[in-house]
């Protein structure tokens, strides 16, 4: 693996263009900036094309003899398919909004990492076949050939986009990049160039229910664990159902909190929570997983995969389901699921059992987000919560991008974080909300050989933790996102050490006060609470 | 080499229209025929267009939200940035359209001291798009009144307003200024500003040169060289009622600008221009963030192959027994149904 370099070498950036065209320039495969490629065996779990040993560094991609007829007449039938492709392949006037708007750019200063370059990487590739102009005029109307040093480039940069969406923000025409990158990367699939930190959660995911690919057995088994924990802290012992028929509501985390911290800390907030108002909810082995790869992937794989939650609710006769915290585990459920395999029709409205709020907003899909349903109990006082629990902490909040960007999730967390702790203070105000900056890792890019260009492209949000921490002496950064919570400890070690990773329902479980338990003396870490000092200063 | 490429080719048009005209005479083919035929292409391509993209289908409903959705009756939802209904989604599209939304909440990221990140205003190049549009717009509707006899009353009125500074005891347009200047300063940026400049295009260059000759031409005929107002109206006048006539001693500024003014719209249908009309139709702007309440159908969507519950259990059924999982089958059944089989 590459060696990462130290804060001060990464910002060394130079935003100068080369000096050569872009499309002379080409790509440096530098260690440490790209993704290993998806391992033969997950392509032929989940049947992508292609399946072979290879490698980015190899002059030879071992692509199919008719690579380019694959990639031009997958192009053709996606312009048939996608309005929203038609369109941000015509509409751009290149104005440079959103060239500083992307995190990867703001951290790397290379030009194709400017949105409106990377999509060119793609337009001029649709100008050449697909266009009177670029077809008689050629290069002078933008447009080039298909090569296999353009697909190389697709490959580079189009696994170096976390479909945050920040720059269709700012853009005057909605162009959104996400879009752009979800279709050029359906388009690489076709001819077997995907990345393995995507391609084997995925294959894992739609065998054994969850990326990680934990099976039944060993998945109740990391749930008992947290539960001993949760013994252990409060002396309330949780009983933990799974797979189980006629629960009133089926209950999705991402398997990610169940394995790593700071996410099980969170999960664990959750059980906490859900034990205590008295939820008749289920977990599930088959459905273990609220995130979905399959995003990251081709929408046919996002519906595959995301085929399992509706399935299990089905079979299991629940009500409604509530989906943990988890970031493009929400784009998918918000902007794709009912639509892909819905209508839902086997379920009903989500209704609090305990408050009896009716969530219309999610009256056809019925599913409804965790913040959202701990933000009514505490509206409506169903919960007591004792906040001085977190005083150890001095808080901010991350939003993750596809909670605020497809969703439009922001008030649901912060009134939650203001009720659960005692110091709240939020960053500035471009890198928050509807602005928020990525983690870098997102989109299915949060691999390690790739470190580099993740301290690259979460810089810019580390920058806004590093102003609160100097300004208010933050110490704690919560989200509401598993990958979030995998990548930003790095991120956060290398850019702002001494600031920890929460999700926010860990705060909840920090500061909920429950029937029968014992005095607190230690948090969900362990840690004990109520210092005398703030020993951040 | 766009940049160059686009300026050679503005002038090589305007010294054509010169040479037809002066030379060759050819007044009657850049008076009528071309006008003619550039209207058609527009309207024709323009149309086409749009049609095209309308006729895409939109699988998803994927707006990008800026603001907070709708969701407990208590939080505040932003209505506008994050709409759940149409009007809300009307009021976007009116903001975006007509003050240009998005690009207002510009800033310019910078690294300073080499280490921190900083966000500072910056609302040029929306101002200099929005003077740009506007003035546009505003010097098209004055121009109706050479189409029209009378002139419409509302074409009067934004003349008055427009022409209501004084310059010499002679109304000076505002706008027609204003659009020489914006068109001016959005040239000067996209050369002056290293990254817009590398990612620039011959496109990206040619459109601006020609609007700035239209505008330097009417310019120049307005106030300064005079042309034969009357006569131009008389020309207009023919087109506009297919009736066509070539009056004499129309100054050949006048065939320039006129030419210019047919190469950018006849241009306008196979560019990106065309992001007029492609504004009002992107997904992420002109959609409602109603997808859990409303669903969204995909007009291809089509089935997929999944991994069912039952081939899960199936691979994993003594494992999950082994843990107390609830199952679908108890195995040993189906043992004691293949017994029966083979006997």
């Amino acid at each position: 693996m590459a060696k990462l370099p130290k804060p001060d070498q990464l910002l060394n950036i130079d935003f100068r263009p080369p000096k050569t065209g872009w499309t002379e320039t080409p790509v440096d495969f530098r260690p440490g900036t790209w993704l290993y490629p998806g391992k033969p065996e997950s392509l032929q779990t989940v049947g992508l094309p292609n399946p072979r040993q290879w490698s980015p560094e190899d002059e030879d991609w071992k692509l199919p003899e008719n690579w380019k007829e694959i990639i031009l007449e997958g192009l053709r039938e996606r312009l048939g398919k996608f309005r929203s492709l038609q369109l941000f392949m015509d509409t751009c006037v290149r104005c440079g909004a959103c060239a500083d708007k992307c995190h990867f750019f703001l951290g790397s200063g290379d030009p194709k990492n400017m949105p409106v370059l990377r999509a060119e990487l793609l337009r001029s590739v649709y100008r050449k076949d697909f266009t009177t102009a670029g077809k008689i005029f050629g290069k002078i109307a933008g447009a080039r050939d298909l090569t296999v040093d353009v697909l190389k480039e697709w490959f580079y940069y189009f696994f170096q986009c976390t479909e945050c969406r920040r720059c269709s923000v700012f853009c005057p025409y909605g162009i959104d990049t996400a879009e752009i990158t979800m279709i050029a990367r359906e388009l690489l699939n076709l001819v077997g160039l995907n990345i393995d930190w995507i391609v084997t959660p995925v294959a894992n995911c739609y065998m054994k229910g969850n990326h990680l690919g934990i099976q039944p057995h060993g998945l109740v088994d990391s749930f008992e664990m947290l539960t001993d924990d949760i013994a252990d802290i409060t002396g309330v012992q949780i009983e933990l159902s799974f797979n189980r028929k006629g629960a009133e509501v089926l209950y999705i985390p991402p398997s990610g909190d169940v394995f790593a911290n700071p996410g099980t800390f969170s999960l664990m907030g959750q059980l906490m929570l859900l034990h205590e108002i008295g939820l008749d909810y289920t977990l599930s082995t088959y459905a273990s997983e609220g995130g979905n790869f399959g995003l990251f992937t081709s929408h046919e794989m996002m519906k595959r995969l995301n085929a399992k939650m509706y399935a299990e609710a089905k079979r299991l006769g629940v009500k409604w389901i509530l989906g943990g915290e988890c970031g493009h585990m929400w784009r998918v459920i918000n902007q794709y699921m009912d639509t892909m395999n819905g209508p839902a029709d086997f379920l009903e409205v989500p209704v609090s059992p305990i408050t009896g709020t009716r969530f219309d907003h999610a009256k056809s899909t019925k599913m409804i987000h965790i913040t959202e349903f701990t933000a009514d109990l505490i509206k409506n006082d169903k919960i007591k919560l004792d906040p001085s629990r977190n005083d150890n902490y001095k808080v901010t909040f991350h939003d993750s991008c596809n909670p605020s960007r497809a969703m439009g999730l922001l008030e649901e967390p912060r009134y939650i974080l203001q009720k659960v702790c005692n110091n709240f203070y939020e960053m500035p105000e471009e890198t928050i909300r509807e602005k928020t900056f990525c983690c870098g890792g997102g989109a299915g890019l949060g691999a390690d050989e790739n470190m580099e260009m993740r301290m690259r492209g979460g810089f810019p949000r580390a920058n806004a933790v590093r102003y609160v921490h100097e300004k208010h002496g933050v110490n704690m950064l919560s989200c509401i996102c598993a990958i979030d919570r995998a990548v930003l400890p790095p991120l956060m070690h290398y850019w702002v050490p001494n600031v920890d990773v929460c999700g926010v329902h860990e705060l909840v479980g920090n500061a909920l006060v429950m029937k029968g338990e014992k005095k607190r003396e230690e948090n969900l870490r362990f840690e004990p609470i109520r210092t005398e000092e703030d020993e951040d200063v | 080499m766009g940049l160059k490429f686009s300026l050679l080719m503005v002038t090589a048009l305007i010294l054509g229209v010169f040479l037809g005209v002066e030379a060759l005479g050819l007044s009657y083919l850049f008076g009528v025929i071309i006008p003619y035929i550039a209207l058609a292409t527009f309207i024709i391509g323009f149309v086409y267009r749009v049609v095209k993209w309308g006729k895409a289908p939109v699988p998803f409903r994927i707006p990008t939200t800026c603001g907070q959705q709708k969701s407990l009756s208590w939080i505040k939802q932003n209505k506008i940035e994050n709409p759940s209904t149409t009007s809300g989604v009307v009021a976007r599209m009116a903001l975006e359209v007509l003050f240009f939304r998005s690009l207002f909440k510009n800033t310019k990221a910078q690294l300073v001291d080499g280490q921190r990140l900083v966000y500072q205003w910056e609302k040029w190049l929306w101002l200099g798009g929005l003077i740009f549009h506007w003035s546009f717009l505003i010097v098209v509707i004055r121009h109706f009144r050479f189409f029209l006899e009378p002139v419409p009353a509302f074409v009067r009125l934004i003349e008055k307003l427009d022409g209501f500074f004084l310059v010499d005891l002679q109304n000076v347009y505002l706008t027609g200024v204003l659009l020489l200047v914006a068109i001016t300063y959005l040239f000067i940026r996209r050369v002056f500003i290293p990254q817009v400049r590398y990612v620039s295009l011959a496109a990206d260059y040619f459109p601006l040169f020609v609007i700035m000759g239209i505008a330097l031409t009417g310019i120049l005929m307005r106030y300064f060289t005079r042309v034969d107002v009357v006569a131009v109206k008389e020309l207009a006048l023919g087109l506009f009622t297919f009736n066509p006539t070539v009056p004499e001693g129309i100054s050949i500024l006048f065939y320039i600008h006129l030419f210019l003014v047919c190469v950018l719209i006849s241009y306008f249908p196979f560019s990106k221009l065309m992001h007029m009309g492609g504004i009002f139709l992107s997904p992420t702007r002109n959609m409602a963030n109603n997808n859990r309440a409303v669903r969204h159908i995909n007009p291809w969507n089509y089935p997929v192959k999944v991994h069912t519950y039952e081939e899960y259990e199936d691979e994993f059924r003594d494992k999950m027994r082994a843990v107390g999982l609830p199952l679908e089958k108890d195995g040993t059944e189906g043992e004691k149904e293949a017994a029966t089989t083979k006997e």
